[in-house]
Order: C-alpha cells, then structure tokens, then sequence
C-alpha cells in the first residue's frame, strides 16, 4: 500500500500559496482598533508635527476603505458630491483635483476644508476616521487597487463600483483656488 | 444623582398567575445552575411569559412528550433485540434461509411499526398546524405599532401612531403595555437580523429589502431580554434588546415621556455637557430632540437616561459604564461603528452630567 | 472469452469463512499470469509515478488520508470555539478570529470532510463489491482527488494568512456580499466551493458509471449490495445538488468582484435568494452524508448478525425515497423568514414525512439484529451508537420540523446540538465503525479491539457530554456564533460540561490515530476474510492485488461468499498486459463488452494545477479565466492524447489475439 506522501511536495504548496498570498497579510485585517493618537478630534498629529505622513496607511486595507465609505454617506459627503459625480461640490470620481490628490492633501481637504465651500471636519472627526475617508475618496477615482477598493454597494447603483474604474490620471489644478 | 437601576437584578413584581412552564428536557441537567438561572435576565423559551409563547409552550410539551415516548420505545426494542439475540462470531455459519423465503412475520412487524410512526408524524403535523392557526389569530385590536429597524449592532425602534405627532423613536429598549397587542414591523438598514424575545415570542428575520411582522402580547409585567438570533458580522454576539412590559398607565407615562424632546439643561456644567455633545463628534451620529443634533447613523438619544442598558444591552446604564463606553466602546465591542473619544476629563464629566438629565 | 470453472487451475481456499467448507477452490490464475495482472494494475515507481497513479485504490486511500487530515483540522478548530466559549467573557478569542473560527469549522466539516470521505471509501469499495478490477473513469477519479486537496489547501493556506472566511459555513448575503465582507475572505471560501463541488461531481459520475457498467456477469440491480445501492443513490443526488450551490456561490463571486446584482435588493435582487439556492443543495447535503453510512450500517449489521438484512427491497425503497424527499425540505431552514406561512407548513409536512423510510430502515435493521447471532465487534459497536445518537438527532430535527416550535429554536444551541446528533451518529461514527471493519482489507491487518473499545466507549460518552447540554442551551435562550456570552446568563455551567466534553471526543480521536499508527506496523495479520462476511470485496486477499480480482466472478446472488457456489463461477479471457474490464448491461450485469482503460498518467494532476491556477486567479481578476485557460486546454488536450505503445498494443490484440490470454 503506497501512502507516501511526499513531505517536499506539500512544502511546495505551503510556500507557492505563502508567495501568492503575500499582500493578503495586510489587506484582510480589520483594524477595530484604532491607535491612541488617531481617536481624538482636532488633529493632534498635524498640530503637533506640522507634517502629515505622506502615505495613508489604510490604503492596504479592504476594511478600512470600505468604513470610508460608510463615513461617505453617512457624513453626508454626497450631499455635496453625489455618488462621486459632483454637484455643487466638485466630482471625485474624476482625475481633476483642485488641492492635490495625494493622501496627506485629501486628509487636509477633510480635516481643514478648503475655499469654495468644503467644510472643516477635524474638530468633529477622529483623525481615524477621515484617513478613512481619504482612502476611500481615493479609490473614487480608481487610485486604489482592485483587492483593496470597495465593490458594488447593496443600493441603487448609481456607477461603477470602485474597484473596478480606471484609474484616472491625476491633474492638480490650481486656478480655481482663491488667494492663493 | 442615581442611575436607572441595574437591569438584571430588576425585582419582578408578583406575578398574577404562574407563567407556563415548559417541560425542559432533563430538569437534571438544570439542577447544575439553579441559583444563576434564578437571578438570571429573562431569556429563555421554557418560561412562557404571554400568549403566543404560550402556544409555542404548549406544541413543545406534546412534541417533547411523543419523540420522548418515540425515543424510549425504539430504544427498548433495539436493547431486547441486542440482549435476546443468540451470540455468534466469524466463524458462525451464516443464517441465509431468508433469501429463499421471505420473512412475512417480521415484515408484517415492521409494517405495523412503520404505520403506527406514520400515525404519530401526523399528529405532530397536526399539532403544529393548530398552533400555527392559533399564533396567526391573536387578536390584535387596539395593538401597539413599532417599528423595528435591525442595524449593525443595536435597534432602532419607531413607535407608529395615527398622528404623526405622536410617533417617536428610541433605542435598544422597548417599552410595552401588558395584555395589549404588539404588531412590530421588522427591517433591517444593513445585513439580515433576527429578533428573538423567547419569553413572548418564536424568532423572525429582519432581511434588508423585505418586511415582516411579529405579533406578541406580554401577559405579565416584567423585563424580557432578547437577542439578535441571526449571525450579523463582528459583534452579532453583543446585540442585546430589552423589553420592559408594564401595565398600561405606566406605559402611556413612559411614551409621553418619549414624546418630549430634551429638557433644556438647567446648570453650567450641563450646558457645557451640551456644547461637548453638539461640538465634538457626537452630534454627527446621534440624535437628541430639541437640539440641532438630528443624525440617524447611531442609536436616538433623546431620553438615554431612562434606559436600562448601553451599548444595545449590554453594559448597565450607569455613570461609569457610560464614561467608559464613550471613551473607548472598541473596548467592549471591538468593531463598533462608535469611534474612541478621547476627551480632557471636566469635558467627559460635564457631559455625562447632561446626559444624566436626558430622562 | 470463456466462462472457467473450477477444473482450471484450481488453488486452495484463502482464510476462514470466505468460503463454504464443502465448495470446490476457486479457480484462478498462472503464477506468471498473475504477475503480469499485477504488473499491469500496479502503479508506477517513483516521484513521477506518485502523480499519475490512476490505481483507484491508490487514489482512494489519499482521497481518505486527506479528509481525515481535514476532519482533525476542523476538530481542532472546533476545540479552539469550545475553549472560547467554556466560560462567559472569554478572551481567548475576539470576534474576527471567533468568526474564522466557526466558519472554517463548519466548511472544513461539511465540504472538505462529510461529503468527500464517503465518496473516498467508495471509490476504493465499490468496484470490489462490485467484481470489478477499476472505476470506470481512473483518470478522472485522479483529477477529482487532485481537484479536492488543491481546493482544501487554498482554504487553509488563506485562513492561516489571516483571509479566513468570516461569515458562517453557509455565508447569507448582505453579510458575505460585497459591501459588508470586504476583502478576499469570502471570495476564497466561494471558490472552493467550486472546487469541491467540482471535485464532487466528478466522483459522482464516476460512481454512477461504474455501478451501473461494470458490475460483475450475474449481479443484477436487485444482488446488488446496499452499500453500493446507498453509493448509487447519494451520486444522483450529488448530481442534482451540487449545481445549486455552485451557481449560487458563482452569482455570489460575481456580486463581489465584478459588480452584478443577483443579491443586491437596491438593484431587484433578494437576499433571499442566496438562501433557496443554498439551501436546496443544502438540505440534500447533509442527507448524502447520511445516505452512505446507512450502507455501512446495512453491511456491518450483516456482518455481525450473521444474516442477511432483513427486507432488502425494502431497505432499497426507503433509500431511493430519502434521497428524493430530501430535495423537498431546504425551506425548513428558512422558517424565521416572511415566507408565506401555508408555503411554510408544507415544508413541514414534508420534513415530517422524510421520517417514515429512516424509520424503516432502523426498524428493518433492528429486525436483523434481533433475529440474527450477534457477535459484539469494535464495528459493530460505532454502528450501534447510531440507534442512540441518531435516534435521538433524528426525534430533535422533527421538533425543528415544526415551523412554529422551529422559530424558537431556529439559530440557537439546540440546532447545534441536533446537527451534531444527526452528523456524528448518522455518519462519524458509522464512519469509524466502516473504518475497523475495512481497514483489514485496505492494509491486511487488523486494528486493536482493545484500543478501539476505549475509542468507542470516550467517543460516545464524550459525544453526549459535549453536546446534549447544548439541547438545554438552546432551549434557554442561547444563541448560535456568539463569540461569548454574559455571566449574568447562567450559561457557563453547561458550557463548561461541553468544553470538557469535546476534549473527550478529542482523546478518542487521538486513541484511533494511535490505533492506526500502531497496527499498520503491528496489528495481527488479517486474511481475505477475518470477519466472516459475505460481500464480494472479502474474497480477494488483503490488501487487494492491483488488479483486484485475477479472474472476474460471476454472481448468483445478494451474498456471494455466503452462498452455496455454483458454475460456472468465472469469466476468463481478460488479457493481463493491458487494463481491461468487462462491461455488463445495466439492470441485469448480462455480459456487454470488454474494454481498455487508460493506465497512469500524470495529466490529470497537471490539468488540475491549471485549473486550480484558474479558479484562484479569478478571486483577483477575471483575466484569469482568460489566461489560465490555455494551460487547462493544454492539459485536457494532453490527457486524452492516445499513446502510441497502446494504439499499437491495442491494434496488435485484434490482429494476434492468440498472443493475448
């Protein structure tokens, strides 16, 4: 009777499928906790250093991204922005940002607002929170990887889902800003 | 100043007749946690506390008693069979006189036996239909309306009313008159719930996109615990409902009571309560009426001080467990759509003490 | 060809009781003759040789050492939920890992172990039973081995990467749709429901064919043994079930990653829709898992009883309406929902109703016992635990029959405790009984009686420990997949009993892999026969030769070793130096025609690589079907390319045949 089973070959397996899955790591956590320094309102990393970190590390992140955009709607961001199409407030979903469209300028969009109406949120945010929003206003636009960016919502569908836009080419334009 | 007691030691008052006792299976087994089962919430199926569960109660005693009887019957014959049969092993010539002649004794044995369980299946059929008939014609004149919405993790609970000015919304705690129908009208905001009250009522689904209907009575005042019966995502486990039946005057006092909004804060400390609530991030999910905080993400908190639980049922309502659960609510129920909020400590008290007045 | 009798080449009878002392020896073949059998049968040597083996008792043996690896990783996770839940408050586990926990519990159970397991037992036992030398399609048969283990390990790779799925083994929309289970988690658990589905209908056709094609000359459907009858009517209701499932978990990767809306309300789908298309592959799920231990049953009790079952058209009966009524029930898992209560009430009935050939059964069986000469075995006993056990499962799934009992115990402890009652007793434990009684076969020696009544007697002890308090649980208001409980609820006395409980069931499984280890080495040497029965499998030596029968024989009755032996009692003229079988006709196995079966190759692994690099592929992009499709065409184009060698070996055979014996 032949049971052998090659120890070598189930070792394969193991790191074929470790190597495949690297990213997973990363992507399948659900943060529930958020650290102590992002709880509190009124932007304590930005006051207290100057500086925002560059990367938004929620961006790795399916959760996280996916509780932007629950804070989306239930902020009322589409009051302004529709469903990422825009109306009084400028379209998301678009690669035309006015303030720049990397993480640290979509986190001070949020947090300190901006000219022409969007409102300042960081006194009323946790910091967790709006870098939340920011990864999830990012996939908008199709910046986000498909594994990580939202699918379709359980509601009217108004677009696309998320993940699977286009990635927009990003353009920064500044002539609309006001005193600059 | 005295929180709402706490709710799992609530003191029932007598109760006017005894509540229908299911049989449970092995009343041994409940030997094992007599004095927790005493003192425990009211949350189980075996004590029937208004008429439907009644019903239930009743179909549960016959089933258990027919499989029971089912049970020690095919039990026995299998036993005698194993006792009287003649002992053998590999070497025993084998018995194959059957494959000639066919055994009309024991077939018509089997055939009686077969009969007589196809007899006790149809009662049970017809018992169930009968109590199927009798939970779908309760009467239901002069019945409270409430409608029910499932979220990820707590209940939001509209009560209905011909006049739209009476209609008001609370959380997380169901207050009904006693020998009064409830009609709830059951949906769901996010992932299919249940609402289970085993004390009043079977479970329903509350599946997003449909509506469903509960109809129960409670024929006894007291406090029912019940439980989100249908796996919702991380904290499924901690999605707890209480159902306080009182008697009809008490009843009508607490719902005006839910008709009124806020109280005006009356000292400095709670304006100030009041400014932390409407300033921080409070006010983007909860409601408190009679404030300019409307939002309908999280549970109304309009009269929280009237409650007897936090966090969906599951912490007391009293001022420590408050503090802790708006500083840090990840703690109890990691996963929780409410944020930590850390706060400078005379901001947290101040707050407190406002909602302390919100009754 | 010819028909041998017993003049040719005779050869003393093998071991005790396979044959009646008065018969004359069997026939069979030349030494050399059967060297070249074996030889033909056997599978190729070395690294290579291990990936295209075809033999399919090769394959069945890893089919059954695979499922039981994957039943001890379910019983460990299920050891960590019990830990948990031992005492309220418990911070063993949060919620995230609590909720991978019992979901990676119940899918590993029911898809990668329940269902698979049987089907493993019955590609090695049925072509036996059946005087058959193979199934009728090995490569296939491989490819649904390689199919199954691929999609096993992608799922446990993912849980230990932390993509566990989270959402429960039967995973209800909007919970595992796209908005509230975000990430890969649940789209790795609906894609290996594509794989074991897949696996699982292969299997099926393969034991469909093989009993209804290659049954030995004289076994008409009506000598058939119930084992394989319970193998027959499982494989048809797998063919009907399983595509419910897999195309209701690809609407669900769908709904995921590509956007549809089969179960988005929003848009005009229904979440309830998930639960019909689930639950009608659902409910005939747990009765395949049931139907093939009621084979095991049937042929253990004759075994031991020293008789024939009693009331074989009967028993057949009752199988063949079991595996029918069961396609009628799946809404009785849906009783807590707004479905129209008369709708509900006919589900009722019909749960109800599904009771009556169980009934039969036992009673037909209880009859056996009783009138036969018992001899208490270690399989005889497991298959004892069923009268209890099952018994007691089966009076718990009639209340839960009832829609409005149903809606107080729907999705408490009580259901818990009743699908374990019908689980464990109606399959895990006739399950190991199947396991002492054939394990002589599969390896020539016998396992400990000894060790295997210590097993039996923790098992069945540890079992009612473990989860009848459940029953009361539920009963006082303890919900299903709660990840802990306050200790204001009095729940943790009996949580605790069942804690230790599990950990009993635990140390027995722990006692039968000790029991294996120790008697493939040093278990006393089994005969063809060491139990005396009366089936075909026991006439041939322990284990098999790789061509399982040297000459096929011929069958005049229910149970052949039994039977007074009558002649012609052989078919002779097979030739050795190539697979060949002999196809009967359907109803009644009358001689049709021989035929050639492929020997080993190694394409049914490689085209099962492909696939598997498909079917990952797809959780990331639908490219993937694309692209992967080439290496499975490449694959499945290979696998049936003819070998020269046995085109010419085959044209060979008719133009010489005299060369060929």
């Amino acid at each position: 009777m032949s049971l052998r089973c090659p120890d070598t070959v189930l070792a394969c397996f193991i790191c074929l499928g470790a190597g495949l899955l690297q990213a997973g790591c990363e992507r399948e956590q659900r943060p529930t906790r958020a650290p102590p320094a992002a709880s509190g309102t009124g932007d304590p990393s930005f006051t207290a250093q100057g500086v925002l970190p560059a990367d938004n590390r929620y961006e790795e992140n399916a959760y996280a991204v996916s509780q932007g955009k629950v804070w989306f709607r239930t902020y009322n961001c589409n009051g302004c922005h529709g469903q990422g199409g825009g109306d009084s407030g400028p379209a998301l979903m678009d690669g035309a940002w006015r303030y720049g469209a990397d993480p640290a300028s979509v986190y001070a969009s949020i947090a300190h607002g901006r000219p022409n109406g969007m409102p300042a949120f960081g006194q009323r945010l946790p910091e967790d929170q709006i870098w939340q929003l920011a990864a999830y206003v990012r996939s908008m636009s199709g910046q986000l990887r498909i594994d990580v960016a939202p699918s379709r919502s359980d509601t009217l569908q108004a677009s696309e889902p998320e993940g699977r836009r286009e990635k927009a080419k990003t353009t920064v334009d500044t002539s609309g800003r006001a005193g600059q | 100043m005295s929180m709402h007691g706490r709710p799992f030691a609530t003191r029932m008052p007598q109760p006017v007749r005894r509540p229908a006792r299911l049989v449970s299976l092995v009343p041994l087994v409940l030997i094992l946690a007599p004095a927790a089962a005493a003192a425990a919430p009211l949350q189980d199926a075996l004590r029937a506390y208004g008429v439907q569960a009644e019903h239930i109660g009743r179909l549960w005693n016959f089933t258990l008693g027919l499989c029971a009887l089912v049970f020690a019957l095919v039990l026995a014959a299998f036993v005698c069979a194993l006792w009287s049969a003649r002992r053998g092993d590999a070497h025993t010539e084998p018995d194959i006189s059957s494959l000639a002649r066919p055994e009309r004794g024991i077939y018509r044995i089997i055939a009686w036996a077969v009969g007589i369980s196809t007899v006790g299946l149809l009662a049970l059929l017809g018992a169930d239909v009968v109590t199927s008939r009798a939970l779908a014609r309760m009467p239901l004149q002069d019945a409270v309306n409430i409608e029910l919405i499932g979220h990820q993790w707590w209940w939001e609970a509209r009560y209905k009313d011909a006049d739209p000015a009476r209609q008001f919304t609370t959380a997380n705690e169901l207050h009904i008159p006693v020998g009064r129908p409830v009609v709830v009208t059951l949906r769901s905001n996010d992932v299919i719930h249940t609402l289970w009250l085993p004390n009043l009522h079977g479970k329903r689904d509350m599946i997003p996109g449909r509506t469903s209907t509960l109809t129960f009575r409670a024929d006894q005042p007291g406090t029912y615990r019940g439980q989100c019966a249908e796996f919702c995502g991380l904290e499924h486990a901690m999605m707890a409902l209480l159902v306080v039946a009182e008697p009809d005057a008490q009843y009508q006092a607490w719902a005006a009571r839910q008709r009124q909004p806020a109280p005006e804060p009356a000292t400095s400390r709670t304006r100030r309560g009041r400014e932390v609530f409407l300033g921080k991030s409070c006010a983007m999910c909860h409601a408190i009426g009679g404030t300019t905080a409307n939002a309908v993400f999280g549970p109304d908190l309009t009269h929280l001080a009237g409650r007897g639980t936090i966090a969906s049922g599951m912490l007391p309502n009293n001022r420590g467990h408050l503090g802790g659960w708006i500083s840090d609510p990840q703690t109890l129920k990691p996963g929780v759509s409410m944020p930590a909020n850390l706060m400078p400590q005379e901001d947290l008290h101040a707050l407190l003490d406002y909602l302390e007045t919100l009754k | 060809m010819s028909v041998a009798d017993s003049t040719t080449q005779p050869r003393p009878a093998r071991g005790p009781g396979s044959v009646a002392p008065s018969a004359p020896p069997a026939p069979s073949l030349a030494p050399h003759e059967a060297e070249t059998l074996e030889q033909t049968w056997r599978d190729p040597p070395g690294i290579i040789g291990w990936f295209a083996a075809v033999n399919h008792k090769t394959i069945s043996l890893r089919f059954m050492v695979t499922t039981f690896l994957f039943f001890i990783a379910g019983g460990l996770l299920a050891l960590a939920i019990r830990l948990q839940l031992a005492r309220p408050d418990g911070k063993l586990a949060g919620p995230d890992l609590y909720n991978q926990l019992f979901t990676m519990h119940g899918s590993t159970m029911m898809f990668l172990f329940a269902v698979p397991v049987m089907q493993a037992v019955a590609t090695y036992l049925v072509p036996l039973m059946i005087g058959a030398r193979s199934v009728a399609f090995p490569r296939m048969n491989a490819f649904a081995y390689w199919i199954f283990t691929l999609g096993g390990l992608m799922l446990f790779i993912a849980f230990f990467m932390g993509i566990g799925p989270d959402a429960g083994w039967f995973a209800y929309v909007p919970l595992s749709g796209p908005q509230y289970s975000p990430g890969k988690r649940v789209d790795f658990w609906a894609q290996m429901i594509t794989f074991t589905e897949l696996s699982a209908i292969m299997e099926a056709i393969v034991l469909i064919t093989t009993i209804f094609k290659m049954r030995a000359p004289g076994m008409t459907l009506n000598r058939m043994p119930l084992f394989v009858w319970t193998m027959l009517a499982a494989s048809f209701m797998v063919l009907f079930a399983m595509p419910a499932v897999m195309l209701g978990s690809t609407a669900l990767i769908t709904d995921r990653l590509v956007g549809t809306h089969f179960y988005n309300p929003g848009e005009g789908g229904d979440a309830l829709l998930w639960q019909h298309l689930f639950w009608f592959f659902g409910h005939p799920e747990v009765y395949l898992i049931f139907i093939p231990p009621l084979g095991f049953m049937s042929s253990i009790i004759a075994t031991f009883s020293r008789r024939p079952i009693v009331g074989y058209s009967a028993m057949v009966l009752a199988l063949i309406g079991t595996a029918f009524f069961a396609f009628g029930l799946w809404v009785h898992h849906m009783f807590a929902t707004n479905l129209p209560e008369l709708g509900k009430t006919f589900f009722t009935a019909a749960s109800l109703m599904i009771a009556i050939p169980t009934a039969l059964q036992i009673f037909c069986w209880i009859a056996t016992l009783w009138s036969g000469r018992i001899s208490f075995k270690t399989p005889l006993l497991f298959v004892l635990a069923f009268f209890v056990i099952l018994l007691a499962g089966g009076l718990t799934g009639l209340m839960l029959a009832s829609v409005s009992l149903d809606t107080q115990l729907h999705d408490s402890f009580f259901v818990v405790a009743h699908l374990h009652y019908v689980l464990m007793g109606g399959a895990v434990f006739p399950l190991f009984g199947a396991f002492y009684y054939w394990f002589p076969k599969f390896t020539g020696r016998l396992l400990s009686e000894r060790l295997g009544k210590w097993q039996f007697w923790l098992f069945f002890i540890g079992f009612n420990v473990a989860f009848f308090p459940m029953h009361v649980l539920g009963l006082q208001g303890m919900p299903r997949r709660i990840y802990t409980y306050p200790e204001e609820m009095g729940w943790g006395s009996l949580n605790m009993v069942a804690t230790a409980g599990a950990f009993m069931i635990g140390a027995s499984v722990l006692l039968f892999i000790v029991n294996v280890a120790r008697s493939r080495r040093h278990g006393a040497p089994a005969g063809p026969n060491p139990w005396g029965a009366g089936t075909l499998e026991w006439s041939v030596a322990s284990p098999p030769p790789a061509g399982n029968f040297e000459m096929v024989p011929i069958v005049y009755g229910r149970y052949p070793l039994w039977e007074k032996p009558r002649l012609p009692s052989h078919v002779a003229g097979l030739i050795n130096e190539h697979r060949e079988v002999l196809i009967t006709s359907v109803a009644d196995a009358e001689l049709d025609h021989r035929l050639w079966l492929p020997a080993s190759s190694y394409w049914p692994f490689l085209s099962a690589l492909a696939v598997t690099a498909l079917f990952v592929g797809s959780i990331f992009t639908p490219w993937a079907v694309v692209w992967a499709a080439v290496p499975v065409a490449i694959g499945t184009t290979m696998w049936f390319w003819p070998k020269r060698s046995t085109s010419d070996m085959r044209v060979a055979s008719e133009q010489h045949p005299e060369l060929f014996k």
